[in-house]
């Protein structure tokens, strides 16, 4: 993509300001969609509405929302350290959003082929941890700073098992990039990393149950990760009146509203990239049998959207069936039951892709 | 033996974390295709019970002025005053046949005050101030829950005051003509002019 564009303008900056656009316009829909879809998810599984009011079935809501936000004072009170205070919010949106970098959306459309793709996804995360611990300090309240010290022992605490099992699966790729990751997954569903890999033989199938559980761990941990429920200890409304952000408000609360949807559509993506085949189709492309290939890169965009959707579904079903975890559980099951796990399961799948 | 039961609650643990948060999303999945309990209120309504008490309504057609209805308010929420009719004035027959005898010139009830209590309603002997089913009549100025149910204009209830002033004062030089013709005593004649 940002070849051709390179060809195309013969402007290196012009053709990277494009290529960057497309991940920030996903985030603007991902956010967009994402506020209408909890709000709609979390209404009917409480057997309520939801927003009905503001246009068809309440679609215009978060548009009003995003109107009132720009219009508010931007209040920050007397004590708060002004210069991290105004500066957490951009990067916690920045870390967010650095993530996408090397993110492929299809085999044509990745912002950066580097080879050290994932690594750099799992460094870049935390910048998050700065901009909340940043964020939570420079409030100069009680309830900020507690937050953003729970969020960062959540957040810092969750990456190893993210980590392990990330590992693990570089293991048997045996690669770093997103991009050739996804390739390896080619072809039909059952080359997909969850059903043991595009490899064929007694190994594939050995495969299959420590791949389910890496799945399961990296989707807990990762959940985590982006503070949602039930580890949103962080910014528990009921306790800690939103945590780190309490002292935001307007635009640069949005911002961190932002940065979260846009974690939760990043951490999806890498998901489905490492289980789910990236942006391989389950069943061969339509570009192919109706020999239109330039049909395929459309296809693959579709396909990455949609796997990244439904896990986001799932974050959103998940959160509205579990309570919120406490301090010390929240601890437990990370160090006591996802680590050890993911250990396990590393050493074992290392042994497996030896065999 | 003490480690093996410690593994055993450990994995026991494990398969129970996972196991009961399937059972939790199968409940929630279930409640996604239930239909919403919700009553978009302000289009759709619930039927009010049928002894509902909400704003009151006086039809003053039935009206006599009795003042009952405010004797029995126990926040005197209710302000009537009326003024005699004189002969001659026809002021209608209420529903249940009696006949009206008084002007009810002001016939208030203030919301703010009233409690919703219905002790106004059974004393009235026409049954013409009664409960009614609006409920949703907030203001932005408490004046305005001064609800005037009185059909006189003002110019009409001074008029009808004036009326009977005058034809009091007519009974009253037609009293007095009376009483000065058979030839009674001035002094009693001065005391009951002064009452």
């Amino acid at each position: 993509m940002y070849q051709y564009l390179y060809d195309l303008t013969g402007s290196g900056i012009l053709s990277a300001f494009i290529v960057a656009s497309f991940p920030l316009v996903n985030v603007l829909i991902v956010v967009v969609v994402g506020v209408y879809l909890e709000r709609k998810v979390s209404a009917h599984m409480q057997d309520r509405l939801g927003p009905m009011r503001t246009g068809w079935h309440g679609s215009l809501q978060l548009i009003a929302d995003f109107i009132k936000l720009l219009q508010k004072e931007d209040i920050s009170s007397k004590d708060t350290d002004k210069f991290l205070f105004n500066l957490a919010p951009v990067l916690v949106f920045t870390a967010a959003f650095a993530a996408y970098a090397t993110i492929p959306f299809s085999s044509k459309l990745i912002g950066s082929e580097a080879e050290v793709g994932i690594f750099y996804i799992i460094a870049i995360s935390g910048i998050v941890v700065v901009s909340i611990l940043m964020a939570g300090w420079s409030a100069n309240n009680k309830y900020s700073l507690l937050g953003a010290m729970r969020s960062v022992a959540q957040i810092i605490s969750y990456e190893i098992p993210t980590a392990l099992v990330v590992l693990s699966i570089v293991m048997l790729t045996g690669t770093l990039s997103l991009g050739k990751m996804s390739e390896m997954q080619t072809a039909y569903f059952w080359n997909w990393n969850i059903l043991g890999g595009a490899g064929f033989g007694f190994t594939k199938f050995l495969l299959i149950p420590f791949m389910v559980v890496g799945f399961i761990i990296i989707y807990i941990s990762t959940l985590a990760e982006t503070n949602r429920t039930p580890f949103d200890i962080p910014e528990a409304e009921s306790e800690l009146v939103a945590g780190y952000f309490t002292e935001y408000c307007g635009m640069k609360y949005a911002m961190f509203m932002l940065s979260e949807y846009g974690n939760m559509f990043a951490v999806s993506a890498i998901i489905s990239i490492l289980f789910f085949g990236g942006y391989q189709s389950p069943f061969g492309y339509f570009g192919n049998s109706l020999n239109a290939h330039w049909m395929i890169p459309y296809e693959q965009a579709f396909w990455f959207l949609l796997k990244s959707w439904i896990f986001i579904l799932v974050q959103m079903w998940l959160r509205w069936t579990l309570p919120r975890l406490r301090v010390d559980q929240l601890m437990t099951v990370c160090w006591k039951y996802l680590i050890p796990y993911a250990i396990l399961n590393l050493i074992i799948i290392g042994i497996i892709s030896l065999l | 033996m003490q480690t093996e039961n410690v593994m055993k609650q450990y994995l026991k643990n494990t398969w129970l974390g996972i196991w009961t948060v399937l059972v939790g999303m199968k409940i929630t999945f279930k409640h996604l295709f239930v239909p919403a309990v919700t009553i978009q209120y302000p289009d759709v309504r619930l039927k009010l019970p049928e002894r509902e008490r909400n704003r009151l309504y006086v039809n003053m057609d039935d009206c006599i002025g009795c003042d009952q209805c405010s004797r029995a308010c126990p926040v005197n929420c209710i302000d009537i005053e009326t003024v005699k009719s004189i002969p001659g004035e026809d002021l209608g027959i209420t529903s249940n046949g009696k006949k009206k005898a008084l002007w009810v010139t002001t016939f208030t009830i203030d919301f703010a005050k009233c409690c919703y209590c219905q002790l106004c309603v059974f004393p009235c002997p026409t049954e013409c101030i009664y409960m009614t089913d609006v409920f949703e009549f907030s203001e932005y100025e408490r004046s305005n829950f001064l609800y005037k149910f009185s059909t006189l204009t003002d110019e009409e209830s001074a008029q009808k005051k004036i009326n009977l002033e005058k034809f009091q004062a007519e009974k009253e030089a037609q009293k007095a003509a009376a009483a000065s013709k058979p030839a009674a005593p001035a002094s009693s004649q001065e005391e009951k002019k002064s009452e």
